[in-house]
Order: C-alpha cells, then sequence, then structure tokens
C-alpha cells in the first residue's frame, strides 16, 4: 500500500481514538491490504500519540489463543504498543463512558523486564532470565473498527485493539510460579465469568514473549529494560460498561481489579 | 414421587443394562414424562444396588453439573451426584479400553479423600476444607448412555450423572498447601491444549462442592463417612474421546496425569 494511503488509515485510527467513534474495516475498503501494511499503519497510529506527548513503555501480544486465532483465520499473534497514558493501577476507576468505545476486559499476565530482548534466536530460557518479575493484569481491549467487525490487518493497524490496562497488586519472581498451569478465575461484578491457565497464551505466555522479541527482532527493534509486556488473554473476553467492575486473581502470583465508570 | 416401586426397579434394570451392554438408549423421560427428582435418585440407588448384589464396590462419588454455565443452560438451582464404581478406576499410565464404552468423553477435575465425617444441613467451605485429608488429580470419564448425550435432568440422575470411570495420580497435596480456586488445570489431547481452567470452575470452589454433597446427602439422611473418596466436578469441559488418543493433564502444584485410550 502507498505511504499516502497508511498515513491516512493511521490518522483516521488516531482520530477515532481521540474522538471515541468507529470507522469502517480497513479490509472491507483495502481488500488487498497486507500485514506489514496494517503494521505499518499502527506505527503512523503510535507517531501520532508519541507527537501528542506519549511515551511507549512496553508491548502487547494478541491474538495469543487457538480460539481467537481461528475466528481471525490465522495462526500467528500480534503485537501493538503500550504508552504511559494507557497504564492504570490496581483498583482505579476506568471512565469507560470517556475513553473507549466497545471496550472488552482481558485477564493476563504481564512481564516486567530487567533486561532487553534482542531477537531473533531468543529462547524462553532468555526471556525466564530477562524478567524481574510477572504481574496479574487487566487488559481493556477496544476496537475503533465498527462492532468489532475485525479481521487480522484490521486489529494490527488499530495498535492490536489494545485500550487500557491495569497492574496488579504483586511483581513474584517467575522462578516461583508454573506459569504454564497457573489458573486465573476471572469475576464480573461479583460472579465468576471465567477460568483459565497460562496455558491459553501459545501453550505458555512464555512463549508469547519470547515470539514477540524474535518478531521485532526482525525489524531491528528489541524489548527493553523496564518494559511491561502483556502476553495475551488466558480467557475469553469479557464485554464491560460503566457500572461493571472487576476482579481476577492468577495462582501463585496475584490480583488485580478494576472498576468501570 | 410419581413412580411405583416396580417401574423404579424396571427403569433401573433397564438403565444399567444400558451401561453394561455398552447399548444407547433414548432418555427415560419420554416413556415416563411424570418422573420427578425423587424417582430419578431412586433409580440411580436402585442401580447402585444392583451393582452391590453382584459384589461390585462403590468406590466414592461425584458431583456433576458443577459450573455455573452448565447449570444456567439446563436451568436448575443445584449440582447433581452420582456414585463411582471398583470397576471404573484407572491408573495414571493406563491404557484405557475404548470399546468398554458408548461415547466415552473426558473431564479434568480434582479429587478429594476426606479424613472425617460429614454432615448437612449446614456443611460449608469451611467444614468440608477440614474435613478434606488430601487432594488428588482426577479425570473422570463420563458417558451417557442416552443417545448423543440427549438427555434432561430427571434422566441424568437416573443414569448416575453419566459416571463411567476415573483415572487419578499425579501427586496428592494437603488442602491447606493448594490455593483451590486458582489452581489451574491444561488438558491435552495428542500433544495439544484442548481445554484448561481453574478450581473456581467448580461452584467457585471444589471444597464447596464437597460442602454441598454432603447437604444434598443430608435431604436423605445420609452423611460422608471418613475416607471417601469424592470427584468434585469437572474444572474443563468434557473432551470426546477415541481409540489412538493420549491424554495428558497437568495440574499446578499437583502434577501430571497421563493415559490413553486404546
Amino acid at each position: 500500500m502507498e505511504d499516502l494511503k497508511i498515513d491516512q488509515y493511521g490518522d483516521e485510527l488516531y482520530s477515532a481514538l481521540r474522538e471515541r467513534r468507529m470507522v469502517e474495516p480497513l479490509t472491507e475498503r483495502e481488500p488487498k491490504i497486507t500485514i506489514a501494511d496494517a503494521y505499518e499503519v499502527s506505527l503512523r497510529l503510535l507517531a501520532r500519540r508519541q507527537a501528542d506527548g506519549e511515551v511507549v513503555i512496553g508491548k502487547k501480544i494478541g491474538v495469543t489463543s487457538k480460539a481467537v486465532q481461528n475466528m481471525l483465520g490465522v495462526h500467528r499473534p500480534d503485537f501493538g504498543y503500550l504508552t504511559d497514558r494507557m497504564v492504570y493501577s490496581n483498583g482505579d476507576d476506568v471512565a469507560v463512558s470517556e475513553e473507549m468505545i466497545q471496550p472488552r476486559a482481558e485477564g493476563e499476565i504481564a512481564f516486567i523486564l530487567k533486561q532487553d530482548l534482542a531477537g531473533p534466536g531468543v529462547t524462553n530460557a532468555e526471556v525466564m532470565a530477562a524478567t524481574a518479575g510477572v504481574m496479574a493484569c487487566f487488559e481493556i481491549v477496544d476496537s475503533r473498527i465498527r462492532n468489532w467487525e475485525i479481521k487480522i490487518q484490521d486489529t494490527i493497524a488499530d495498535n492490536a485493539s489494545c485500550g487500557v490496562f491495569v497492574l496488579g497488586d504483586a511483581l513474584v519472581d517467575p522462578d516461583d510460579v508454573d506459569l504454564t498451569t497457573c489458573g486465573m478465575v476471572l469475576e464480573k461484578n461479583g460472579e465468576i465469568v471465567a477460568t483459565g491457565a497460562g496455558a491459553a497464551a501459545l501453550g505458555s505466555p512464555v512463549n508469547a514473549v519470547a515470539w514477540l522479541a524474535n518478531t521485532l527482532g526482525e525489524y531491528g527493534i528489541g524489548l527493553r529494560a523496564g518494559e511491561v509486556i502483556l502476553s495475551g488473554s488466558l480467557a475469553p473476553l469479557i464485554p464491560v460498561v460503566a457500572g461493571d467492575s472487576m476482579h481476577m486473581r492468577i495462582g501463585g502470583i496475584g490480583s488485580a481489579a478494576v472498576r468501570f465508570v | 414421587m410419581n413412580l411405583d416401586q416396580e417401574t423404579i426397579a424396571k427403569l433401573a434394570e433397564h438403565v444399567e443394562n444400558a451401561e453394561l451392554n455398552r447399548q444407547e438408549i433414548v432418555k427415560i423421560t419420554d416413556d415416563y414424562p411424570d418422573m420427578d427428582y425423587e424417582d430419578a435418585y431412586a433409580i440411580q440407588y436402585a442401580i447402585r444396588a444392583r451393582k452391590e448384589a453382584r459384589g461390585t464396590r462403590i468406590a466414592g462419588l461425584k458431583m456433576g453439573l458443577t459450573s455455573r454455565a452448565k447449570m444456567k443452560q439446563m436451568g436448575v438451582e443445584q449440582p447433581v451426584f452420582g456414585f463411582i464404581t471398583d470397576y471404573g478406576a484407572y491408573a495414571e499410565g493406563a491404557e484405557i479400553e475404548t470399546s468398554r464404552f458408548i461415547h466415552p468423553r473426558i473431564e479434568a477435575e480434582v479429587a478429594v479423600v476426606t479424613k472425617a465425617t460429614l454432615r448437612g444441613p449446614g456443611c460449608h467451605i469451611g467444614s468440608a476444607l477440614a474435613a478434606i485429608d488430601f487432594v488428588i488429580p482426577a479425570v473422570e470419564i463420563i458417558d451417557s448412555r442416552y443417545k448423543d448425550f440427549r438427555f434432561d435432568l430427571r434422566s441424568v440422575i437416573a443414569d448416575n450423572t453419566s459416571a463411567a470411570g476415573y483415572v487419578t495420580g499425579g501427586r496428592m497435596a494437603r488442602p491447606e498447601s493448594l490455593d483451590l480456586p486458582v489452581l489451574g488445570v491444561v488438558l491435552e489431547k495428542n500433544g495439544e491444549i484442548v481445554e484448561l481452567g481453574a478450581g473456581a470452575a467448580v461452584l467457585g470452589h471444589p471444597a464447596a462442592s464437597v460442602a454441598m454433597l454432603a447437604n444434598m446427602l443430608a435431604e436423605r439422611g445420609e452423611e460422608i463417612p471418613a475416607g471417601t473418596f469424592i470427584m468434585t466436578g469437572g474444572i474443563t469441559a468434557a473432551v470426546a474421546v477415541e481409540a489412538g488418543d493420549n491424554i495428558c493433564v497437568r495440574y499446578q502444584d499437583l502434577g501430571t496425569l497421563g493415559f490413553r485410550f486404546v
């Protein structure tokens, strides 16, 4: 896709984000859009946010579960960028009615890095060695694309449908927990709505981080010490509206809570 | 109760024969629409008595319909219970003859063994946890005797809640050393992850399932004796299996349970 269109769609998604409105799927308007094009659009969107003063503090991995991969007809994950404007603390209120369009909550494991990770060739062992700790985390995804009618290119262009994220109550040494079998319970308004386990993210959340390091490595981009990496949802996405409150807990890691107002 | 003793005995024989002959049947409420829950449990207990008269040992109890989603789907407020038999037992690493079943499915669970009597009403998570000696990983093999797993709640209770077999193993742990609601389970079939979940999928806490079993039995004037083996209910959805399938279930803090169907 030519640069002009890349910029045009990036700008459109940026406006949609800021004005809280939905746009038509890019894949309907540009049937030939490639995954590489979509990442270019996402970089334009990111550049616009950075121009507003937002600072990149990490990355997120999406499309990590079999269910979502099958839904989108792809068999690899995708990624987006996390900025300082997206992060919330445990127990915070998130003003969905002012900040978001069609939010859905995901429970996942966040990695906080203490060393840079530069692919290709990054192994699971290196990811573990580079991890300062893991945390329970809510990612509140949101789509600027009409009614979540996304194909893989749409979500990639839209920063992997990232919205905001809420980090939990504890940072745990990754050596102290089995990241594959750790169980997760997700509650909405006091009712258990889903359970899951670490293996839901590409067989192990560690695999997801290694995938990201190796994928970005192909473009000469590294993961940096201090960055937060969201490793992918461990249970189905839960739609939320103002008035909902959610709580989640992961075995051996900790819990996170968020209220939507 | 709406059915007479003779009908109960006849239906018990009919449903049990379906199990023994591996012959699927249509759900019994089709012919006996007036059958109520009491009748359904009476049929289940009659099947149990038939087995015991033949020398079968009752190896423990099981809970079914313990997921809120399943209860909502069936329109009920309470789970159901059944019994498990000595001949349904398989150990870790077992080769399980698929031809012993009609259309088997498996569910990953945690099982407990009690060390004190649990008597309802009024049992709660605390009393259940205090009465649990240890927790072990378990997989239940369910095999409805009804065609295509098509049944209603009364029919499935009469059919001993589809109980057909169970595999235990891995490693045991004291309940106080486990965080049961967030204990994760990953079920793999032939090397592929097919289902996963955490303990809270069972009524919020597997010990709540044990407490509820005690309270349901109390309505019948029964209790759970010390030393009882109890399957607390499926953490994962049921997965269909066939000959040739290799199953591996990984549990947080409880090791791995592997077996295969031949």
